[in-house]
């Protein structure tokens, strides 16, 4: 009896094996890229209810985080200020701005401004920003140039991995106290130095294991 | 369209972002401005393929979540950051000052006020668990007339008119009063209504006490033990270290005197004499086991060994046994005059009480360990019969119940629940809708003490303000504030009633509030004198033939008012490990009599009535008598609670409150099934629990080593060395835990431990991280029982840790055993090889049936676990990661030994839990490590477990050797 | 096929009785064994389908909503983590050693009789694996993480698994021991499934044999390269039938829990396991010989033959068995030695006892050549032998956790109805893929078969 298959099977058997396989390593490739946080977190940058404006508060005008988030210091939270905050100045500046609409509501009403939360990190991760401020990491290296922002953006992965890279080796990430929320400072010399002569004072070990971040 | 429109609110969300914007131009530039206006059939067929090819990235991305700051900023309140309050809790004639930890606005934790002298820091099992109750979803949310939703303003109109004349027909029955302002209500409501009468009444009482006080010194007073003054306690069927106790200052004095660091360091000898195993029979040297009928004729007995009485026939009763064990005690109490104690328990007849006085003073303990103060001498359980009374006579118009559940918990023999019903008007105030509530004419839903203003007067007279932690939930009010209401207090609101109670300045009131004390409030000291005479003309109870029964509070439910609550029900009872239910406990003998087992059914009668019960056979309770714990089988109650136990009341009346002879006690078909926590109640001969004499120790300091033998420890392996920074370890002194459930309810507050429910307790799968092991030794006649409390050990060689494919659970440097339950898999690999057995894991979503309300009782520093992982002990190793940070800031580099309490150690009322840096050789833990009592459990395996235990020591006096 | 060349003197003592009987043809092997795949599908065949597939059916529920709830929906508590889930994943991995025992080791040691039976054999391995998988996977907590248990490299974690951990080196002995064995069948089956692709009448027949028999034309070179291959992929599993019960076995013998923390372990456990696998190959064997009239392919001879080897390893089991006993007794230490006295007398007595009946004293019939030689009564003690290792691995795990060190922490295991119907779904889903094998493919090695046949009459 003659062949079953004309011998140019062969190559489409083979080619759909090739196809399949490459297939299959192109989908597990694509998924193992787009699923990082890397790529699928950073860059994140919801609208806020008010457009505030980080680059005029902080950048222009100067102001120091620790006017507003005035908890970093004391608490697990840089908590987002009470509206009265906003109103300790704009009673007096921009005191018909239409853009200021909704704040001068919440402070009438005394109902909160639905801000929208940018950084996040899973319930079972317990960051602290007293332990990180305190330590001398400045906010720069998790929020980015803040102060260069018109809408506040997440510039950083804020996965495991990466912040494994600072407790594993922070004298790079870390400055004097005085100096965490200058976010353009430029070191006179090798940061890192100065990040192991901090630790060195500070007594600095980041835990690495599990209970430093999981409760 | 349906679809459509869903498709339409997720692209919405994201077609705000500057990406997806520019996405859909470079994805549609020729309608991309087409798309927000409404959708054409080609638009919308793109968008539903978009936003299918966006699901991908739009599921991994988060959904968007708000942060709500406040508008104007509070004082003090850092978001996130805990705030304590003091404030009091109330059990009948007791009270305790608690310090309450609320996160952002939610009281989510209990503790004790180390300043106030009935709390010394620590925290009753049912202190802690209140906390649950403020969050019970089957609260009364709203005030009710008859069936009808009404309001408080409709209240307010209809008690302006109603409350008008002299008060003739009306009634206040509340339960006991221990709050000054409530009393300065209280008195001006009588002053308003000349012909009102007040009523109060608690189920359990200090009745008797205050009566036997009235027959020994011819007024009434409260007595206050020394307990850190007696050398010698004779306690009868008094568990002043359990359930019995007015404070917990008595375990605090009782185990300073039970930890002996040294061989030479004096010791205290307790002797007991009760009919049920209470956690004081536990902790005795020596215990007699006697039905509670016999015991005041064993005093009077006493009296006479000691020649205080003339020789009666009482003695006649006692058995030689019996007989040689009084003569011991009466030699070592005679040998400790003014340094030796006698307590008569609550159930015991007015008599027995005045007998123990009388003793008390020959022995010269008046004074030394015993002191008193004034009392009022009312007599709860003839109050509310006269009220009965009055009801069937229908001369009651008017009935305000203000707490209390009478309608289940009154005496049985005032039919209290089917009188009420000749009464024209029940007004009802009340935590949660319950047998009383479901006959009351108008129901008010009562403030919860966590959410209202209230002042109340512990035991001792201290005096602590109760402040809120929060607003009342569902609108409710206090008992003053409904009593102010009806009499027309000229204050009406609780803080105003509270704040003119006291006046004084501002700067007191304040300290008083911080410090959880006012300071100013002092009750005077009185020097009684005994009148034998009068003691002796008393007759002694008439001995029971037959058996008797006899009626505890539950160590879970206590009257039945904690039967909702969830922690309680599932906290086993210390003695019996019983979850969930309430049985009748009876000595192995009485059970062979009876011919039952555990779990048969007996039908109980007494006086006419009788109750259906399954009997528990409880080592070492007293033969021939019944002990039948209060509070379960209640009718109307909340989801919890409901049917939940057996319902003895019934056999309850009010002329034997204590307890009273069965006419009857017979098998009867059916059975029933127990959930326990633990099913083997043996040690089987291993050194687990070590247990040695006052004896021994001072023969031979290492007596203790001995019994668990020397072992040749090596390791294969290079083993981590734990040397540096801190290095965590507890140290828990057996002497000292009296098995009660404190730590186990602070560990299941602090870390977010869920309710399983009987059925899967009784599958074994209850979640408590901290077990107390109860072990029972010697005779079932005749048991010694033993505490060890039990949670993870921390071994530096950890089995669970190699054993985990994929490292969720692994050392951290300091020496903990950290779990990291978002890396769980669940294998349950590592629960299989803990020789401890302390791991416990998440086999349903426990908190799937969780009410939204119960939720803001929540930790939020502890993670929740989810279903399918394992969880266990890690030394609070949130407390100690805040500890840290705070160094930290504050620039220290070592933690101060004691900055950091794990949650039971903090909450234990013995001081039993030591926990501390093993590194620092002053540390209280490193202390007591290196004492000769010291010894870890299962320390052959070389598992190198950082928790060790210091072995019990009994005292026992060598004439009853 | 030099290296299989039988030299005539061998061949009288081992080809006597003759391994195919009946005088048959090369041809008539052909027909018989391709004819049953090839002829039309009796009812009979429906009937058992329908059965075992509605079984399998039945475990997809069960799976379905355990996934939906959580392991809870089983009996196992504290302290009894591991229970049913366990016992059947270890009871069906040691059923799947037969097979390539068989196949490889037999081979090696060229043992003829083995031709007949390792194709099922093999076929029933993998189906037995299959179902062992399905355990170890849905035994966790959380199954949809369960591909943690991989190595696979993940940039947002940066997190190893732990590689000191047995269960871990389950995941790598299990896989690749199905790798492997999926392989070896394969490769056998290719001579045969080109005999049948050559016998298709129907088009599509022809397609799907010709496609699955990658183009064999059972020229020379073929004949060479398929040898080599075989002869590789016998000594590579070889090694991989000791060495996948040894690893699974270390999930007790390297933990702290008495009766567990045990060093007879490894041989014990793969014993047990080809006990079990020989005793679930005549439960097969002795009905498919029976439907399919196979008594001269499959003679008396193949099956005495394995009865006594369940005859060998039932004998080192019972050894085994006692030998733990002493080792207690003898170690001195206490716990270890109540774990004992309570596996034979506590709560579990009952599965301690059924195992000894069934694994130790029943083999011992085969002592005797009539019972070796009928085959309703190794049929009826083949099925004791794999109840008896089912509770053998019942007892292990069980009876050793639910009492450990402390008394207080004791507890007592009772199976949920969900718990017996996955099982029963498990022996579902290994019946409906053995009625699909042995119905389209040849369910014995015609090649090989054939070459046995004519070693045999090269001797006459």
């Amino acid at each position: 009896m003659g062949a079953i298959f004309p011998k140019s099977a062969n190559g489409v058997v083979r080619l759909a094996a090739g196809a399949l396989l490459l297939a299959a390593g192109a989908s597990i490739g694509l998924y193992a890229y787009f699923s990082q946080p890397r790529v699928l977190d950073t860059g994140y940058t919801p609208v806020q209810p008010v457009p505030y404006s980080h680059k005029l508060h902080a950048g222009n005008l100067g102001m120091d985080c620790r006017y507003c988030h005035f908890t970093v210091e004391r608490a697990a939270y840089a908590a987002i200020p009470p509206t009265e905050v906003c109103m300790n100045c704009h009673v007096r500046v921009k005191p018909q701005s239409a853009q200021l609409q909704l704040v001068r509501e919440s402070y009438a009403r005394g109902e909160p401004v639905a801000w929208v939360k940018v950084h996040r990190l899973p319930d079972y991760v317990y960051f602290n920003h007293q332990a990180h401020v305190s330590a001398g990491v400045s906010c720069v290296s998790c929020h980015g140039r803040v102060d260069q922002m018109l809408e506040v953006k997440q510039v950083q992965p804020l996965s495991m991995a990466w912040c494994l890279e600072c407790h594993r080796n922070p004298a790079p990430h870390l400055r004097p106290v005085e100096l965490v929320t200058k976010l353009d400072w430029k070191p006179d010399r090798d940061p890192t130095q100065i990040g192991r002569e901090i630790m060195e004072a500070k007594h600095i070990a980041p835990p690495v294991n599990c209970s430093g971040c999981h409760r | 369209m349906k679809t459509g429109k869903r498709y339409w609110r997720s692209l919405g969300e994201l077609s705000d972002t500057p990406q997806f914007r520019e996405w859909l131009h470079r994805e549609f530039p020729e309608n991309a401005s087409e798309w927000t206006n409404h959708a054409s059939r080609r638009t919308m067929l793109r968008l539903m393929a978009a936003s299918f090819g966006l699901a991908g990235l739009a599921a991994c991305r988060r959904p968007t979540e708000h942060i709500f700051p406040l508008a104007k900023g509070v004082e003090d309140y850092v978001p996130g950051n805990p705030l304590f309050y003091s404030t009091a809790f109330a059990l009948g004639s007791a009270a305790f000052g608690l310090h309450v930890e609320t996160h952002d606005g939610r009281p989510t934790k209990i503790e004790g006020n180390p300043n106030h002298p009935a709390s010394l820091g620590a925290a009753s099992a049912f202190a802690q668990a209140s906390i649950l109750s403020l969050y019970d979803p089957d609260r009364t949310r709203s005030v009710r007339q008859g069936r009808r939703r009404s309001s408080w303003e409709a209240f307010g109109e209809f008690a302006k008119d109603y409350f008008r004349d002299d008060g003739d027909g009306l009634r206040f029955l509340s339960g006991e009063v221990i709050s000054p302002s409530l009393e300065a209500v209280q008195q001006h409501a009588l002053q308003r209504f000349p012909r009102a009468r007040w009523i109060e009444y608690e189920p359990v009482s200090q009745d008797q006490a205050i009566a036997g006080a009235e027959l020994a010194f011819g007024r009434a007073v409260r007595s206050h033990y020394q307990l850190e003054k007696a050398d010698v306690v004779l306690a009868l069927d008094c568990d002043f270290l359990g359930l019995d106790a007015p404070s917990l200052a008595y375990t605090r004095a009782f185990a300073s005197r039970r930890k002996v660091s040294a061989p030479k360091s004096e010791m205290n000898r307790l002797y007991a004499v009760e009919c049920n195993y209470s956690l004081t029979g536990a902790a005795a040297d020596h215990r007699l086991q006697m039905r509670a009928s016999k015991m005041a004729l064993f005093l009077a007995a006493l009296a006479a060994e000691l020649k205080l009485a003339p020789e009666m026939p009482a003695r006649a009763q006692l058995s030689d046994a019996e007989l040689r064990w009084l003569q011991a005690v009466a030699k070592d109490l005679a040998a400790h005059r003014g340094r030796s104690l006698i307590l008569a328990g609550p159930r015991q007849p007015a008599v027995a009480h005045a007998w123990a006085h009388a003793l008390n003073e020959l022995l010269g303990n008046f004074g030394t360990t015993v002191r008193f103060t004034a009392a009022e001498g009312k007599r709860q359980v003839e109050q509310i019969r006269e009220l009965a009374d009055e009801m069937a006579a229908g001369r009651v118009k008017t009935l305000v119940i203000l707490g209390g559940n009478p309608a289940y918990d009154a005496p049985a023999d005032l039919d209290f629940s089917s009188r009420l019903t000749k009464v024209r008007t029940v007004i009802r105030l009340g935590l949660e809708e319950d047998e009383t509530s479901a006959l009351a004419h108008w129901l008010l839903p009562e403030a919860h003490y966590l959410e209202s203003w209230g002042d109340v007067r512990a035991w001792d007279g201290a005096v602590t303000i109760q402040q809120p932690m929060v607003a009342p939930l569902f609108g409710g009010r206090t008992a003053a504030e409904v009593a102010a209401m009806i009499s027309g207090y000229p204050y009406q609101r609780a803080y105003d009633i509270v704040r003119n109670r006291w006046g004084g300045a501002e700067a007191a009131w304040r300290k008083a509030l911080h410090d959880g004390l006012i300071a100013t409030e002092q009750v005077e000291e009185v020097k009684p004198k005994t009148r034998l005479d009068r003691i002796l003309a008393t007759p002694l109870p008439p001995s029971v033939d037959g058996i008797e029964i006899v009626f505890q509070p539950d160590a879970s439910v206590w009257d039945g008012r904690f039967a909702n609550n969830g922690w309680l029900q599932e906290a086993p009872d210390p003695i019996t490990k019983l979850t969930w239910d309430n049985a009748a406990l009876l000595a192995p003998s009485t059970a062979r009599t009876l011919g039952v087992k555990s779990g048969d059914m007996l039908l109980i009668e007494s006086a006419g009535r009788q109750i259906r019960i399954p009997a528990m056979i409880l080592p070492g309770h007293a033969a021939g008598s019944i002990t039948l714990p209060l509070g379960y089988g209640r009718t109307k109650c909340g989801r919890v609670g409901r049917g939940v136990g057996f319902n003895v009341y019934p056999l309850r009346t009010s002329n034997a409150m204590g307890f009273a002879a069965a006419s009857s006690v017979r098998k009867i078909p059916g059975s029933h099934r127990f959930s326990l926590t633990q099913e083997h109640h043996s040690m089987e001969g291993r050194p687990i629990v070590l247990e040695t004499t006052m004896e021994e120790l001072r023969k031979d300091p290492r007596a203790v080593e001995k019994k668990t033998g020397r072992h040749e420890l090596f390791s294969l392996y290079k083993e981590p060395t734990y040397d540096q920074g801190n290095q965590w370890g507890m140290a828990i002194d057996l002497s000292a835990c009296t098995g009660c459930n404190a730590c186990l309810l602070a560990c299941q507050a602090e870390n977010n431990i869920p309710i399983v429910g009987k059925a899967q307790v009784a599958r074994g799968r209850e979640m408590h991280w901290i077990r107390l092991d109860r072990y029972f030794e010697g005779s079932d006649e005749e048991p010694s029982i033993v505490f060890q409390p039990m949670a993870c050990q921390q071994c530096e060689n950890a089995p669970c840790e190699n054993v985990c494919p994929v490292a969720a659970t692994s050392h951290s440097p300091e020496g903990l055993n950290d779990m990291a339950y978002n890396r769980c898999i669940g294998t349950r690999y590592c629960a299989n090889n803990c020789p401890y057995k302390v791991r416990r894991f998440n086999f349903l979503d426990w908190h799937k049936d969780l009410d939204a309300l119960q939720k803001n009782q929540y930790n939020p520093d502890v993670t929740v676990r989810m279903r399918g992982v394992m969880e266990k002990c890690n030394y609070c190793v949130q407390r100690i990661q805040e500890a840290k940070i705070k160094a930290k800031a504050e620039s220290r580099r070592a933690l101060r030994d004691g900055e950091i309490l794990t949650a039971c150690q903090q909450t234990c009322p013995a001081e039993a839990i030591v926990f501390g840096n093993l590194n620092d050789p002053n540390s209280k833990v490193s202390k007591l490590k290196k004492q000769a009592r010291n010894y870890q459990v299962l320390a052959e395996l070389n598992v190198k477990p950082r928790t060790s235990y210091l072995a019990k020591v009994r005292n026992p006096n060598p004439e009853l050797a | 096929m030099a290296d299989l060349a039988i030299r005539p003197q061998d061949m009288q003592q081992e080809l006597n009785p003759p391994l195919v009987t009946g005088g048959l043809s090369y041809r008539d092997i052909t027909e018989k064994v391709s004819g049953i795949c090839e002829s039309k599908t009796p009812r009979s065949w429906y009937i058992a389908i329908g059965v075992t597939g509605s079984l399998t059916a039945v475990l997809g529920l069960m799976l379905a909503y355990l996934v939906a709830n959580g392991i809870g929906v089983w009996g196992n508590n504290s302290p009894v983590g591991w229970a049913w889930d366990i016992t059947n994943f270890v009871f069906w991995i040691g059923i799947g050693h037969a097979g390539t025992l068989i196949s490889a080791i037999l081979f090696l040691f060229r043992q003829r009789w083995r031709t007949s039976i390792n194709r099922a054999a093999e076929a029933m391995t993998l189906f037995a694996v299959a179902c062992a998988g399905i355990f170890p996977l849905f035994h966790v907590g959380r199954p949809w993480r369960a591909y943690w248990l991989f190595p696979v490299p993940n940039t947002d974690l940066n997190m190893w698994q732990n590689f000191r951990s047995p269960l871990l080196w389950d995941v790598f002995a299990v896989s690749t021991y199905a790798t492997v064995s999926a392989l070896f069948w394969y490769v056998g089956l290719l001579p045969d499934l080109a005999t049948l692709r050559d016998r298709a009448r129907s088009k599509l027949r022809q397609w799907v044999f010709g496609f699955l028999s990658l183009g064999w034309r059972g020229s020379a070179r073929h004949w060479k390269h398929y040898e080599a291959a075989y002869l590789i992929l016998a000594g590579l599993s070889t090694p991989l039938v000791l060495s996948v019960h040894t690893i699974v076995s270390f999930d007790f013998a390297v933990s702290v829990i008495p009766g567990w923390h045990t060093t007879i372990f490894p041989p014990y456990f793969v014993a047990g396991a080809i006990f079990s696998g020989f005793a679930m190959v005549i439960t097969l064997m002795v009905i498919a010989r029976q439907v399919l009239r196979l008594e001269n392919l499959i003679t008396l001879k193949h099956l005495d033959n394995m009865c006594k080897i369940i005859l060998a390893t039932g004998s080192i089991v019972g050894y085994s068995y006692a030998v733990e006993f002493f080792t207690a007794f003898f170690s001195g230490n206490p716990y270890e030695r109540f774990t004992f006295l309570n596996r034979a007398t506590g709560p579990y007595a009952w599965a301690v006892w059924t195992m000894f009946t069934c694994n130790v004293f029943a083999p011992q019939l085969f002592w005797f050549k009539k019972i070796r030689t009928s085959v309703p009564a190794m049929f009826a003690i083949s099925i004791v032998v794999n109840i008896g290792m089912w509770f053998e691995r019942f007892v292990i795990i069980v009876t050793s956790l639910h009492r450990d060190y402390l008394p207080a922490s004791w507890g007592y295991f009772r199976p949920t109805v969900v718990d017996v119907l996955t099982f029963t779904g498990s022996i579902g889903l290994f019946l409906t893929l053995f009625l699909l094998f042995a119905r389209f493919l040849p369910i014995i090695a015609v090649s090989e078969v054939k070459s046995v046949l004519h070693a045999q009459n090269a001797g006459h």
